[in-house]
């Protein structure tokens, strides 16, 4: 039995791999790494590609779209991206996220706010009304 | 008299209607409560997994420190990420959270705070607008499956905003998931860090790749929005589970209401029934 070491990989939408293995490959910043146990400290980003984890006869893939990977002598953890991510798109969600807050608080007087608050006040108005009458009528009654 | 159990019976049946639809929400509520928890349980692999690399990177000596593990000396203007829910009929969640919110909210003011939101879900939009605050990026209708692109926009304002000085501390206010039951409001700090008591004494860093600089922003980026989502991600299964127990309830009262109908509208006949007897009664007495 060869020398092993725990390998985690996981996503934000779930863990893809945990267990032990004997070697891991994987792209990094700087080109692929092949990373075997008893590995000195390494920090990099990974890029889109394939994460191979060998354990015994098994060979496993896994294709991830970016992330990073974190090596401790005795554990790999894989931080795997759920999507591409660039900085250009990330500028791109930013401005937008940026001009829904705009968007969202200029509009706090708009008429369609108006009119959903006139719609929910006429409603509530009514069920008011209802049951006062349905109060008062069994008051009269006695009854209540 | 007639007239008044006919309104009753109307009431009844409105009351039933009602009565049908919360219970068909309640359902539904916690069939989408499952959903949710699970895939709860699927982020916090992820969430942990980067929590233990942070922590390994406190134990390190590296010899570049990032700006999100170092405080700040003064604090003139803080951002503040607020998780809540799209929808409504969820009983007190999102109250429960604007309220936490508030005091922090009055605390940073007498201190002379400026204070900068980042709003998630429509609901906290709504309550800023008519409560008013410096809105300066939002994100709502996640659905029930939501991903973390689509919060990265929110989060990068947030950070950017961080990294050019314009604010100095970064809080993140949402619901944690107690029990079905019980979900907590909590508002905590994300950026600077919290950074744990370094462990070990051995000097140690690691080889970066392609620079310390970039790797461990990367590193920090993803925390951050693994916390942000993680955060989303709970919020949504304590929004299913409050809305499942605020639909048992209505569906309860509902029920509750319904028997006291019922009892005022059989009481409604009766009385009609003896006085119309009594009217016989007399009638023929006076034959």
């Amino acid at each position: 039995m060869a020398v092993s070491m725990q390998v985690d990989i996981v996503s934000a939408e779930g863990e893809l791999f945990s267990g032990k293995a004997e070697m891991l490959f994987a792209q990094a910043a700087d080109g692929e790494v092949g990373i075997m146990p008893h590995h000195t400290q390494f920090l990099s980003s990974l890029k889109p590609g394939t994460v191979r984890v060998v354990s015994g006869d098994e060979e496993d893939h896994f294709y991830i779209s970016g992330g990073i990977i974190e090596i401790q002598p005795s554990v790999v953890t894989v931080l795997a991206d759920t999507a591409i991510r660039a900085a250009d798109i990330d500028e791109a969600e930013a401005n937008a996220a940026k001009q829904r807050a705009e968007e969202a608080m200029d509009s706090a007087k708009t008429e369609t706010d108006i009119a959903r608050a006139q719609v929910e006040l006429a409603e509530a108005v009514a069920q008011i009304q209802a049951v006062t009458k349905l109060r008062d009528r069994l008051h009269k009654t006695g009854l209540a | 008299m007639a007239g008044g159990s006919k309104e009753i019976r109307a009431k009844i049946k409105s009351v039933t209607n009602t009565k049908k639809i919360t219970k068909a929400m309640e359902m539904v509520a916690a069939s989408k409560m499952r959903k949710a928890q699970a895939r709860m349980e699927a982020t916090k692999p992820y969430v942990d997994k980067v929590k233990r690399v942070i922590t390994h990177v406190a134990g390190a000596h590296p010899e570049y420190k990032h700006p999100y593990t170092q405080e700040r000396e003064t604090v003139k203007r803080v951002g503040l990420v607020v998780i809540s829910s799209d929808r409504g009929l969820c009983g007190g969640l999102n109250s429960n959270l604007f309220r936490a919110i508030l005091p922090k909210l009055k605390a940073w003011n007498e201190q002379g705070v400026e204070v900068e939101l980042a709003l998630v879900g429509n609901k906290a939009q709504t309550f800023f607008r008519s409560y008013g605050g410096n809105v300066v990026a939002t994100v709502s209708d996640l659905g029930d499956t939501p991903h973390i692109e689509d919060l990265v926009g929110t989060i990068k304002v947030v950070l950017d905003k961080f990294d050019e000085g314009d604010i100095d501390e970064v809080y993140l206010a949402s619901n944690t998931f107690v029990n079905t039951m019980t979900q907590q409001p909590t508002v905590q700090q994300i950026v600077p860090l919290q950074a744990e008591e370094k462990t070990d004494d051995s000097r140690w860093d690691y080889l970066y790749e392609p620079d310390a600089n970039t790797a461990l922003d990367l590193l920090m980026r993803r925390y951050i929005e693994a916390t942000v989502f993680g955060a989303v991600v709970e919020n949504a299964s304590c929004e299913q589970s409050a809305r499942m127990i605020a639909m048992k309830n209505a569906t309860d009262n509902a029920g509750e209401m319904i028997s006291d109908l019922k009892l005022s509208y059989n009481k409604a006949r009766q009385a009609a029934i003896t006085a119309e007897i009594s009217e016989i009664v007399a009638g023929s007495a006076a034959v």
